[in-house]
């Protein structure tokens, strides 16, 4: 194992702990030696200030592996974007409404109870269930979601297999509850 | 972003039958040390090759103006071992010497092989070939990792010398509560895994440096307990948690860091 190009020479000799280095290397390279003779062994030695400043310069240069981008989707923190994400748009829809509704009246917009209930009754069927359904999704999953939070922070059900049946339980209580509020 | 930040790295094997595709990989005479630790079949000729692609990313701090990029290499799944650290090891020994990774117990043991492989974080000792497809960078940068494990301080701090001035004893109920905090190997699987961590690696302590937090704090004979504590109580250190639970979810131990993080904030809360 212990074939290394200069450039897998000079990480592993930055990575492991100076004594490593220093001692061991260079006798497992002799070690090897006899049973890799095909193949030319280049490894040098650096002092440990050397490998310090080589650490940091290349440190500065390290790209970032990949992350969110090729993790594997898995309910737990699938879930916990989902939370994110429906809990910002509630909000979101929340604050511009009120902060809508308070600067009404200098504006001259109607955004009182009656008018908006006369406004919405005048719409299609389809765009009523549609308009209730986009409100009632992220509140249901919002909710749900919020408490099961709550009994995680009292420390139970926090096993992986509890938080995949309550995970469960959430998004079935999500799909009637949405029904249920976007039919009312 | 903060350069330092690491992730694990991926590797990623796609099954792909082309059982009739030749062996590209050409078995080198030095595959004294692969025919040892790939258990190979005894008569590994009559069969047909079972060549399967295994995908790695790559990146070379010598040419860090290269764009990391995926690497594919083949194998004969008849004359490599049955996991993913047999194959990487057959890829190294017989394919691509400039292939690097971490590795050294094989046995789940030491944490050395974490990697990312088919989109989530487990030890290549421990996960099997087939059940992974596998995905990139075998050589994370932990230095930061391992300053955070540092910055708690993860030994036994005490000023009152034992009763009997030999040994600190515990009882059996007190020694209980660090079973499942204290086989943690350090390997990240889970840090790399927490997109808290993801986005806030430098402030953030992570999962596995906060459940080795938790050991010390859960050990009955430690008494730097209000310090520890102390050293926690900011926006950034603990609470940057939001129990995602990729942490439990991919622990190749079987431990579970979120419930650990929990107890110390049910502590911090009601001081216990």
């Amino acid at each position: 194992m212990f074939m290394f190009t200069r450039s897998s020479a000079r990480f592993t000799a930055l990575t492991l702990p100076k004594p490593f280095f220093i001692a061991r290397v260079p006798l497992m390279a002799a070690q090897f030696r006899p049973i890799t003779t095909s193949t030319s062994t280049s490894t040098q030695n650096v002092s440990p200030d050397n490998a310090y400043s080589i650490l940091v310069a290349q440190r500065k240069q390290r790209p970032i592996s990949p992350h969110l981008s090729i993790y594997r989707p898995q309910l737990t923190w699938c879930g916990s974007a989902a939370n994110r994400i429906t809990g910002s748009l509630l909000s979101v829809g929340a604050y511009s409404f009120f902060a809508a509704y308070a600067v009404a009246p200098a504006f001259g917009w109607h955004l009182d109870s009656t008018t908006i209930a006369a406004a919405f009754s005048g719409l299609p069927a389809a765009a009523k269930f549609g308009i209730k359904f986009a409100v009632a999704l992220p509140f249901s999953y919002h909710s749900w979601n919020g408490i099961r939070h709550l009994l995680w922070d009292t420390g139970r059900a926090l096993d992986i297999k509890d938080v995949y049946r309550t995970g469960y339980v959430v998004l079935g209580l999500t799909t009637v509850s949405t029904i249920y509020l976007a039919t009312l | 972003m903060n350069p330092t930040l690491f992730s694990r790295s991926l590797l990623r094997a796609t099954t792909t039958p082309t059982s009739l595709r030749s062996t590209t990989t050409g078995l080198r005479a030095l595959a004294s040390v692969a025919t040892s630790q790939a258990a190979a079949p005894a008569k590994p000729d009559s069969k047909k090759p079972n060549i399967k692609q295994f995908q790695i990313y790559r990146w070379n701090p010598d040419t860090p103006e290269k764009k990391p990029y995926m690497q594919t290499y083949e194998l004969d799944m008849n004359q490599t071992g049955p996991m993913v650290l047999d194959a990487l090891i057959r890829v190294k020994n017989e394919v691509d010497p400039t292939l690097t990774f971490r590795r050294s117990c094989r046995e789940g043991i030491c944490g050395s092989c974490a990697m990312n492989i088919q989109g989530s974080n487990t030890l290549a000792c421990l996960c099997r070939i087939d059940v992974s497809n596998s995905s990139p960078d075998l050589v994370p940068d932990l230095t930061q990792f391992y300053k955070q494990y540092k910055s708690i301080k993860p030994y036994l701090q005490r000023k009152t010398p034992s009763p009997d001035g030999r040994e600190y004893r515990q009882s059996v109920e007190e020694r209980k509560k660090l079973d499942g905090l204290y086989e943690c190997i350090l390997c990240a699987c889970c840090s790399t895994s927490c997109p808290s961590y993801w986005w806030n690696s430098s402030d953030y302590l992570g999962p596995a440096v906060l459940l080795q937090s938790y050991r010390w704090l859960a050990d009955s004979r430690d008494e730097a307990k209000g310090a520890r504590k102390s050293a926690l109580e900011n926006e950034m250190s603990l609470y940057r948690c939001h129990t995602i639970m990729n942490c439990a979810k991919t622990c190749p131990k079987g431990l579970n860091p979120g419930l650990a993080i929990a107890n110390i904030k049910k502590e911090m809360a009601f001081g216990s």
